[in-house]
């Protein structure tokens, strides 16, 4: 099993005033390299998990260790140099006059020089397809325009791991499907670790690992397959399950003699031609 | 309601230099009690063409036409308030029209503003906080200390309890979840068939567009590129392809597998019925 990056335990969050945990004594690990997915009903303490292991809240019990080391106010700064994160909502998130200046922001306060940052920028901004919007303020940009820039931002500062929170529910299919696939490629050449927080179903299901949560508790953890084994279950989570699953259990009801399960659609395909040629 | 655009044009930030050219010869007719899915492209326009239905931007030429009110281009209008208590708007982003202190005084603003009684309004705020699926112990939570999908369900409930005669949505279902997603959806729409309310839906969904719309608009680079009913459109799924838009999955599932087959179903399967039942019949037991 890959090295542990970053450890839960425990972690118990209210916010101020509230009555309820937000986040209640959930404990998980995640480890380098992998694409975590981490799905729930809304309110369940999802962005408030991010907003912990970026450090921009502290738990009132329990720890986070980031590589062996304890996450605090003195060591927070140490630690989100290697965490990007993508907020739910960009406009919270752009803190430059201009795309390029926004995308550069990050690398400024890192350090980056001059001719490299501008490499890293223009090299940001074209993965997303944002190359040619360099000037534009960021506020004047579409909805789905603007969850790009902030995707670029991430991508320039090489992180080691990425935290997406819904960043890309705003696109339109092709486009949420052409984003995650850079992501991807990142996590393969750099040994990226990515969290993505998503209620697109079909996304989680191409993760290496899930994390349901409910109500502030860690529900289950595990592999999409075993995850999507629960079905109904999930339904009642709030959840659902991805269109192939459903389809091949309609199939399987109304008499097509389909008998494994199919998590995508490709699986489904090939035992529907299967039993074609046996026809 | 009817709502008109003629020849419409907009530029934000018309004469300086960041002139940018968003909408262009926009010829679109919204018949009263209609539901209309536009889909498109990221940038092809669709969150600006909204904000012309309830005149919240006005065209830079051409006009609008909504209700017996027409806005032109280069004319002060005044007095919008009738306009903006008919058509609501959903924005794309909750927090853009979330400001108040706490939820009920959010929800009950719009009605308020257009003269329901506080009494009436906190009547409506609780109907609606229950149609989007929400408790009414947030009614004295700030909008601002909620989750991404509670704000939304938040923003909302302001725009039903308003009790528009139409409804304007730039994709009203992100961030919420699965099931918040399909209740919301089928709420507007028992809505819409209830009580005749006019709705138009921008969605990244080509399966919400084929499931409720009467009629779909495709925007491409700021204009109409086609319209036509869900069949019309999705028949042709190589030309939406090509504009980077997708289809609905059950069309996407019936492609890949006409492919892998070798055949052609006969006819496109806008639903999950649809499907099973063309590949009831290729598989050859279609009489069971
Ligand atoms: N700033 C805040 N102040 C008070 N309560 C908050 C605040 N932010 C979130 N909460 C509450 O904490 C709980 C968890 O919220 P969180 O934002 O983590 O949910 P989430 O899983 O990200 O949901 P969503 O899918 O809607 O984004 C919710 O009940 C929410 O109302
Ligand atoms: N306030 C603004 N000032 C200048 N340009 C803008 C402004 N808002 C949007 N634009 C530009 O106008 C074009 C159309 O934007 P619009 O928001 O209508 O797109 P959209 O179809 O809603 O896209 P999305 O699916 O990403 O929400 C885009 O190219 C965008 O960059
Ligand atoms: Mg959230
Ligand atoms: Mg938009």
């Amino acid at each position: 099993m890959a090295k542990k990056l970053v450890s839960l335990e425990n972690i118990v969050f209210k916010y101020e005033g509230q009555t309820r945990n937000a986040v209640d004594h959930v404990s998980f690990d995640i480890y380098e390299g992998e694409w975590l997915a981490l799905v729930g009903h809304n309110g369940s303490g999802k962005s408030t998990l991010a907003k912990l292991l970026n450090g921009l809240q502290f738990p009132q019990e329990g720890s986070i260790l980031v590589n062996g080391t304890e996450l605090t106010e003195e060591t927070v700064w140490e630690a989100r140099s290697k965490i990007g994160m993508v907020f739910q909502n960009p406009d919270n998130q752009f803190v430059g006059a201009t795309v390029q200046d926004d995308v550069a922001f990050g690398l400024e306060n890192a350090g980056i020089p001059l001719p490299e940052m501008v490499k890293r920028v223009q090299n940001a901004l074209n993965k997303v397809k944002m190359g040619s919007f360099l000037n534009q303020e960021p506020h004047h940009l579409s909805g789905g325009q603007k969850q790009r820039v902030a995707i670029a931002g991430v991508i320039a500062l090489q992180p080691d791991l990425i935290i997406l929170d819904e960043a890309t529910s705003m696109l339109d299919p092709r486009g949420r499907e052409e984003v995650l696939e850079t992501v991807r490629e990142l996590k393969e050449e750099n040994l990226l670790t990515v969290i993505s927080i998503t209620h697109d179903l079909e996304e989680a299901a191409k993760a290496d690992r899930m994390i349901v949560m409910n109500e502030g508790k860690l529900y289950r953890q595990g592999i999409p397959t075993d995850i999507f084994q629960m079905e109904g279950e999930l339904i009642e989570l709030g959840l659902d399950i991805p269109f192939s699953v459903k389809l091949s259990k309609e199939f399987k009801e109304h008499g097509i003699g389909l008998v494994k399960s199919h998590l995508t659609e490709e699986e489904l395909v090939r035992e529907l031609c299967e039993l074609h040629s046996k026809m | 309601m009817r709502i008109t655009l003629q020849d419409v044009e907009y530029r934000y930030q018309i004469n300086t230099p960041f002139e940018h050219l968003a909408l262009h010869d926009v010829n679109i007719d919204i018949e009263p009690g209609s539901y209309t899915a536009i889909i498109g492209h990221t940038g092809s326009g669709k969150s600006t063409l909204l904000q012309h239905f309830n005149a919240l931007l006005k065209p830079t030429k051409g006009s609008v036409t909504i209700g017996d009110r027409r806005i032109e281009s280069g004319r002060k209008e005044k007095e919008l308030r009738g306009i903006r208590s008919n058509v609501g708007i959903v924005f794309q982003f909750p927090e853009h029209q979330l400001f108040e202190e706490t939820v009920e005084k959010d929800i009950c603003f719009g009605p308020m503003n257009f003269g329901a009684s506080e009494k009436d309004a906190k009547d409506r705020a609780r109907k609606a906080l229950k149609q989007v699926g929400m408790a009414e112990e947030i009614l004295e939570k700030s909008p601002f200390d909620l989750s991404g999908g509670q704000m939304r369900r938040v923003a909302i409930a302001g725009v039903l309890a308003m009790e528009p005669d139409v409804l304007v949505l730039d994709e009203p279902t992100a961030g919420l979840d699965p099931r918040g997603r399909m209740e919301i959806m089928d709420m507007f729409y028992q809505l819409h068939k209830e009580r005749g309310i006019s709705t138009i839906l921008v969605t990244h969904s080509m399966e919400d567009a084929a499931r409720y719309a009467d009629e779909i608009i495709i925007m491409h680079r700021g204009t109409v590129f086609k319209k036509g009913t869900p069949l019309d459109i999705f028949s042709q799924p190589e030309q939406l392809l090509e504009l980077g838009l997708d289809v609905p999955d059950t069309v996407r599932f019936q492609l890949k597998l006409q492919k892998e087959l070798g055949i052609r179903f006969e006819r496109i399967c806008l639903s999950v019925d649809d499907l099973v039942s063309e590949v009831k019949t290729v598989m050859g037991r279609g009489n069971q």
